[in-house]
């Protein structure tokens, strides 16, 4: 049998060992995610690239890629569920797009706008997240947070700090750094590390360049996210591979 | 975080406290070899010693280990038992599960509350004492119950209450409270082929050998014999599993991380029947070439603690455990783990997580413990009751343990009763018996529902109770709990909501938002903002979170109401205020905060649509 698998009806080759979404990522189809990136390791948390195979739940981001797999992406009932899902992450959090530095750059926004969602559906937990400011280069707004642990696994996986790391249980889970006072400062933090890139929300912002894209000209003002993210992911995975 | 810096000003660093503290930690550091798998060891016998878990204390533990801060403190704050705030020196918990409400817990929450001068939650003015609630302690047949210090007391009166607002104010150690307030009875009231199996302790053990793992495990696999906590996977298959991986060590875990809300029959197992797990663990360690074993016990349990580590030793003595047991050449021993309240760590990779220093969250499924469990190695995790089963079925046959049950769920099941019975306890009945049975056994002569799985399963009516106690009926891990016709079935629920809210471990979106959003949806109707729509929503939280959580709690946590909902909906209905749209918001509810600082109440202070209805009243009655 061929090493290729079905998704949405379209054959999708991988090499063995490969992930759903490691395969469709470098095959430039876009399956919804927001804790995967071609870099790290899978974390499996966010759910957004639920699919199903064979008729079964599984998240694309933590399942090997098998020949003759029928796997389904954009169906009306996923995009129904991403969409509750992001609902769910918005609510969480508190997530002003308006006011917000990361606006047009935000995956989660972009992926909000690719699954149709246009409101937060369910009551705001509106939760009391203080700000850290104390880095001389980058601030932390833990508002926007989505405990996706990117910055954890970057901080950890390629600049070997373990700067980041997710503290608490349940709707109390949040963010913490590597410090006795709990501020950014205080640990060995550098702008210059990958855990500064990787922030798929507005929580690791670089001081100083917030606006220097103007809003209209960011990266999903261009093109939508399934668009955009393709790209770039498929040049990563190729590189990767 | 203003009491912590209180705290923290008292202390002059370098002073002769803080190197006592320092001595302290290191001594505890160095008895567990500052391997920080041993993470939730060390912050237990930590907080012990020190009363909480400061920034400082955090940080030396990390510096101890080797590990990153941020992780110890990751792993501090995930268990409901460590504090990484002073709490005072009494720190009492009230089991919540809705058994306990039903018994009275929650008047006698208030009353300590009052009698002490605190807020549930909040630490006394004096830094002396704190009272909470915690999820399920397990002691539902002699509730309600609480932990002092995590000290289980059972059978709480409001006598009992006074007397402990007493003994907390005249600062009596909890050791020195009343000896019978700490006694737990095993209520076992129905025996069958594991409570009265006669076995001397090693009898089991012994006989597993004289088979060899070959033939204990052709044993276990005619005796389809299948896990006890609730799945009901195949040991035979998990053993062999396990077996035939390769790696450096294999791993025997019990899992006696009993926490479904309802259940006690690990608890029961351990007290009373403890030789026949541990018979049971060298076994599987036999079956599975393993030489080491971990219990793992649930912090609720910590009473049992030191009487288990005695029964251990004295084993060891006795050539049942270590090495060369029974002068067979087999060695294996055991090391319990204390859990520090987190239900998830019944699920068996996060119980793993847990025993290796880590939060309890479970891990991306496959690969599996059997071949990649604790260290990345070998391991079967298997609960408490199956091991038992395992120690009878090496006695007595796989044939022999078939010919009881059912054809496909074989042997007997240990059931925790509780709620509205005349006699709750532990019943052992052949699976296939029906719930009538049972609750004809109990003495439930006018039940409206019962839950079959705790909070995490089916609940069924009056008109189901013929069905049978099953893997291919009614599965369940032991824990049955009776509602009487005069239950609101909306309070069940809605407790279960706020568990699941609670004990959720926050990895996944479904999970960690879902179970919020639905306790949130359950307060919404509780404080009369109900409507159709909230219902429909919970069915939609119900739809997502099955198949997209990542394990078993999101996959199981909206069972019980999606049951409810289904088969007691006038419970719910009941709470509508309006067949339209409700908004959560009630803007004249968000007013109360100004009326109680300007201490008004009077129709002025209130919007135009409660004018009618607070007109006459005086300030005291209206008060919510």
């Amino acid at each position: 049998m061929n090493n290729s698998f079905l998704l949405d009806g379209e054959d999708v080759p991988f090499i063995p060992g490969q992930t759903v979404m490691q395969a469709a990522a470098a095959a430039g189809k876009y399956i919804p995610h927001l804790c995967w990136h071609p870099d790290f390791t899978a974390h499996g948390s966010c759910k957004l690239c639920t699919v199903k195979i064979g008729g079964r739940f599984a998240t694309a981001c933590t399942t090997r890629a098998a020949a003759g797999q029928e796997v389904d992406n954009r169906t009306e009932e996923l995009t129904a569920k991403r969409r509750t899902l992001l609902q769910l992450l918005f609510v969480e959090g508190n997530h002003f797009c308006p006011s917000c530095e990361k606006s047009g750059n935000c995956v989660l926004q972009a992926t909000a706008y690719e699954m149709g969602m246009l409101s937060p559906h369910f009551d705001h937990f509106y939760p009391d997240r203080a700000v850290d400011a104390s880095h001389p280069d980058v601030l932390l707004d833990f508002n926007r947070c989505i405990m996706c642990e990117l910055c954890v696994r970057a901080s950890r996986e390629v600049d070997g700090k373990d700067v980041f790391a997710l503290s608490g249980r349940g709707a109390k889970s949040h963010l913490i750094v590597n410090s006795e006072t709990g501020r950014l400062a205080d640990t060995d933090f550098a702008v210059t590390d990958r855990a500064a890139e990787v922030c798929p929300v507005g929580v690791i912002l670089k001081k100083r360049v917030g606006f220097a894209v103007p809003i209209g000209q960011r990266d999903y003002d261009e093109k939508p996210i399934s668009e955009k993210a393709v790209g770039k992911v498929a040049d990563g995975v190729k590189e990767a591979g | 975080m203003v009491i912590k810096s209180m705290h923290d000003s008292l202390r002059i660093p370098g002073s002769q406290e803080d190197s006592v503290a320092a001595a302290k930690i290191a001594t505890i550091l160095d008895r567990h070899a500052r391997d920080g798998t041993r993470l939730v060891q060390i912050l237990r016998e930590v907080q012990d010693a020190e009363g909480w878990l400061s920034p400082a204390t955090l940080s030396a533990i990390a510096e101890g280990i080797g590990w990153p801060r941020a992780q110890v403190e990751s792993t501090a704050n995930f268990y409901s038992f460590f504090h990484t705030r002073p709490l005072g020196e009494y720190r009492i918990l009230f089991s919540d599960n809705i058994t306990d409400r039903m018994l009275g817990n929650q008047d006698l929450m208030r009353s300590l509350c009052q009698k002490l001068w605190l807020e549930p939650g909040h630490m006394s003015e004096d830094g002396l004492v704190s009272v909470d609630a915690t999820s399920c302690t397990g002691m539902c047949d002699q509730g309600p119950a609480l932990l002092a210090n995590y000290r289980t007391i059972t059978r709480l009166t409001p006598e009992r209450i006074d007397e402990m607002a007493h003994l907390i104010r005249r600062r009596v150690p909890v050791g020195d409270w009343p000896s019978d307030w700490f006694h737990v009875e095993d209520n076992i009231r129905r025996r069958d082929a594991l409570l009265d199996h006669g076995l001397a302790p090693g009898e089991a053990l012994a006989a597993a050998l004289d088979r060899g793992p070959a033939g204990l495990l052709g044993e276990i696999e005619r005796s389809a014999l299948r896990g006890r906590g609730g799945a009901g996977f195949g040991s035979d298959i998990k053993w062999r599993s396990c077996r035939d991986a390769w790696g450096d060590a294999h791993y025997v875990i019990c899992n006696a991380d009993e926490g479904e809300p309802g259940t006690f029959k690990d608890r029961v197992l351990l007290s009373s029947y403890f030789d026949m797990v541990v018979d049971g663990m060298c076994i599987a360690g036999f079956a599975i070439g393993a030489s080491k074993g971990f219990i793992y016990l649930r912090g609720e349990y910590r009473y049992l603690l030191d009487r288990l580590e005695t029964r251990l030793a004295q084993r060891r003595e006795a050539g049942l455990l270590g090495r060369n047991i029974l002068g067979r050449g087999f060695s294996f021993d055991i090391e319990i783990h204390l859990g520090a309240g987190a239900y998830i760590c019944g699920e068996e990779s996060a119980l793993i997580e847990s025993l290796e220093g880590k939060p309890g969250k479970p891990r991306i499924r496959p690969p599996f413990p059997v071949t990649h469990g604790y260290l990345a190695q070998p391991t079967t995790v298997n609960n408490v009751e199956t091991l038992a089963l395992a120690a009878l079925i090496a006695v007595k046959g796989g044939e022999w343990f078939r010919g009881i049950g059912t054809a496909y769920s074989t042997g007997t099941k240990l059931l925790s009763v509780s709620g509205d019975v005349a006699r709750p306890g532990i019943y052992e009945f052949p699976f296939g018996v029906t719930v009538a049975e049972v609750l004809e056994a109990a003495g439930a002569p006018d039940t409206q529902a019962v839950t079959t799985a705790g909070a995490a399963g089916s609940c069924l009516s009056a008109d189901e109770f013929g069905r049978h106690i099953a893997f291919e009926d009614v599965p369940t891990g032991g824990s049955i709990m009776v509602f009487d016709r005069s239950r609101d079935m909306f309070e069940v629920a809605r407790n279960f909501a706020h568990f699941f809210a609670h004990e959720s471990c926050g990895f996944c979106t479904p999970c960690r938002v879902g179970t919020a959003v639905n306790a949130r949806l359950l307060d919404k109707l509780a404080n009369d903002h109900g409507s159709p729509y909230d219902l429909d929503e919970m069915e939609k939280m119900h739809r997502l979170m099955q198949g997209a959580s990542h394990c078993g709690l999101g996959n199981t946590a909206t069972i019980a109401l999606r049951d409810m909902l289904a088969k007691f909906r006038p419970a719910f209905d009941r709470r509508l205020h309006s067949p339209d749209y409700e908004p959560g918001f009630d803007l004249d509810a968000a007013l109360s905060q100004a009326r109680q600082m300007t201490g008004r109440d009077d129709p002025g202070a209130h919007l135009t649509d409660n004018l009618s209805a607070h007109a006459g009243e005086t300030p005291s009655e209206a008060q919510p």
